[in-house]
């Protein structure tokens, strides 16, 4: 016990530690698990859930870019009652608080996917994914206007009790206005950033490689850009943050904090080293130790302009 | 499927540019079944970012290889590998060959670099069991043969063996593959595989192929690697975790 304060709190949720694994980048947690130690992680989001099952886009739905990668994957999951039948029991083997990340393509659906997951316990949270940009309807569609973000907002949180994050798009002007949106609804969080839109083509068949044309860059790349985007956010609204894009080490995580997260989720790097998520825990801790941190939240927003 | 840390013993160019990665690891050796892959982190930095993913070639005692040629960056990064450095591995992945049937005859269809998994295959297959090798590729530069056994060689320019591909290959010797109580085992362009696809079931052949995706993780997380099922068309199946092999009878092509 090094007595270094790792836990923080976003509205009703506790969480041990700063570390989140990012929706869509765990399923569902079952292969993660045989790595990384559940029971060691702050928590863990669950890949977008749409009120039905949803097939997802045909391939080339991955490929690599420089430090990074283009996914349209087109929100492939198994749906709500699925999702409650057959994979929460194994998550509830495990001592994290489960946050429940939701996509729709209409603001009813939404509403009936939080009326449905809400009675389950073992949910604590919702992430609301307004920004997805591999599905033709929905998605971008309702994370490029700040009118839907407030009003998707407001409607989720009258159905629930448990806190509610919205994850804003980086492809927007001001994100801090959508953010803001959040807050005046009664969000409880924003989590910042999806991927930003991109593409990729074959130079001598002229054919872009993703089927969906365009895909979610994410990976070291975007970091840069999910920094800008957290900051300002911090800067214009009061609201809490949870830092995402890029993150390969406890040093990112302790960049995303400097500049305003209170918490951070670690996506693409699962694919890569599924073993990371435990080791930045304990890591992070060592730094605070070593730099004399008590409370890590006391990192979230101390930058120096 | 742990992180397990290898350690290379050598980098050997076989012929035509095709390249033997040995390398040390007893804990893959001892779990490994012909048709599984790794998935390999070329590369400590973040370029390449993504791990790649590679047939288990050949075992040997402790030491499994992996045949590659050099195809981007990865590939060429692991050419160039030197005995004693580590290799940081994810694997056994996937599901192998079912090489365990009621058959007396392996028929192997290899097309170019699909030629991987076979040396293994071939290893391990039952010694009661006799294997017969049909092996395609564009010209004679494009096959491989490495640690394969009774191989008929099929080449689209007749610059080695038969003068055409390999299915029809397969189609001439037609008579004697019906003579026997065989399973069709294959993996290569997915151009070849889609026509054995509607050979084998014309013959009513039993058939395992391997398939190819692009991947992220290798190990079910993703949802990068999907392929078409026939039996589910409401729901695809990945590549990595359901396959890569397939009873060909089961996915769309
Ligand atoms: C299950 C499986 C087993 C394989 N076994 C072998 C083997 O034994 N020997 C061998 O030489 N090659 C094998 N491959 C293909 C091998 O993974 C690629 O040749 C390798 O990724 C090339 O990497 P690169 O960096 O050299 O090429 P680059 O072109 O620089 O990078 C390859 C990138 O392309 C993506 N990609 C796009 N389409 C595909 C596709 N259809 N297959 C693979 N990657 C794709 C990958 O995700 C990767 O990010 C296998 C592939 C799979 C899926
Ligand atoms: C393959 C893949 C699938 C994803 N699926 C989802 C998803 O279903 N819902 C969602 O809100 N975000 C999804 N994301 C976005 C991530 O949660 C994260 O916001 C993004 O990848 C940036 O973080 P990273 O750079 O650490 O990966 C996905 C990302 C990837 C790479
Ligand atoms: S490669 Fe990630 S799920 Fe198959």
């Amino acid at each position: 016990m090094s007595g270094v304060d790792l836990s923080l709190q976003i509205g009703s949720l506790k969480l041990r530690n700063p570390i989140m694994l990012a929706s869509g980048t765990v399923g569902y947690g079952n292969e993660i698990a045989e790595f990384a130690d559940l029971n060691k992680i702050g928590a863990i989001v669950t890949k977008s859930l749409s009120l039905n099952p949803r097939k997802g886009n045909a391939p080339q739905r991955i490929i690599e870019t420089p430090a990074g990668m283009l996914n349209a994957i087109g929100l492939a999951n198994v749906g709500v009652e699925q999702f409650l039948k057959e994979k929460i029991p194994f998550l509830k083997q495990y001592d994290i608080p489960l946050i429940c990340n939701i996509a729709a393509s209409t603001i009813e659906e939404y509403v009936e996917c939080t009326r449905i997951l809400t009675t389950e316990d073992a949910i604590k949270a919702f992430e609301i994914n307004v920004s997805c940009p591999n599905v033709k309807e929905g998605g971008l569609q309702f994370g490029n206007s700040c009118q839907m973000v407030s009003e998707i907002t407001a409607k989720v949180k009258a159905e629930t009790d448990k806190p509610v994050i919205i994850k804003l798009s980086p492809n927007v002007s001001s994100i801090a206005d959508f953010a803001k949106a959040v807050k005046d609804e009664g969000g409880d969080a924003v989590s910042a950033i999806n991927t930003l839109v991109g593409t990729s083509f074959n130079i001598f068949t002229k054919r872009s490689k993703l089927k969906n044309v365009t895909g979610g860059l994410s990976g070291p790349a975007i970091k840069p850009v999910a920094l800008a985007k957290v900051l300002e956010i911090k800067q214009k609204v009061d609201i809490p943050i949870i830092g995402i894009g890029g993150i390969m080490n406890w040093k990112d995580v302790v960049e995303f904090m400097i500049v305003g997260a209170s918490a951070v989720q670690i996506g693409t790097l699962n694919f890569i080293d599924p073993y990371a998520s435990e080791r930045i825990v304990a890591e992070l801790e060592k730094y605070c130790v070593e730099n004399g941190i008590n409370k890590i939240s006391d990192l979230t927003g101390s930058y120096i302009l | 499927m742990p992180l397990l840390n290898a350690i290379v013993e050598k980098s050997i160019e076989i012929d035509n540019k095709i390249f033997l990665l040995k390398v040390y690891s007893p804990a893959l050796t001892a779990n490994v079944k012909p048709g599984q892959f790794i998935n390999v982190r070329v590369s400590e930095t973040i370029y390449p970012l993504l791990r790649r993913p590679f047939s288990v070639c050949d075992v040997e005692g402790d030491y499994f290889y992996l045949m590659f040629n050099i195809y981007g960056e990865g590939t060429k990064i692991l050419s160039r590998k030197e005995k004693g450095e580590q290799l940081d591995i994810l694997g056994p992945l996937g599901n192998g060959f079912n090489i365990d049937g009621d058959f007396d005859t392996a028929v192997i269809v290899a097309g170019g670099l699909g030629a991987a998994p076979f040396p293994f295959f071939t290893r391990m297959i039952d010694k009661e069991k006799e294997v017969l090798s049909f092996i395609g590729g564009r010209s004679s530069h494009d096959v491989i043969t490495y640690e394969m056994k009774n191989v008929s060689v099929a080449t689209d320019d007749g610059s080695r063996g038969y003068h055409g591909n390999v299915i029809a290959l397969l189609q001439n010797k037609i008579d004697e593959l019906k003579s026997k109580k065989i399973k069709m085992f294959s993996c290569g362009p997915s151009a070849m595989l889609r026509a054995l696809k509607t050979f084998a079931i014309e013959n009513n052949f039993e058939c395992e192929v391997s398939t190819e995706c692009a991947m992220a993780c290798g190990f079910g997380i993703c949802q990068g690697c999907p392929i078409e099922s026939t039996q589910h068309p409401d729901k695809y199946l990945l590549v990595c975790k359901d396959g890569p092999v397939f009873n060909v009878k089961d996915v769309v092509i």
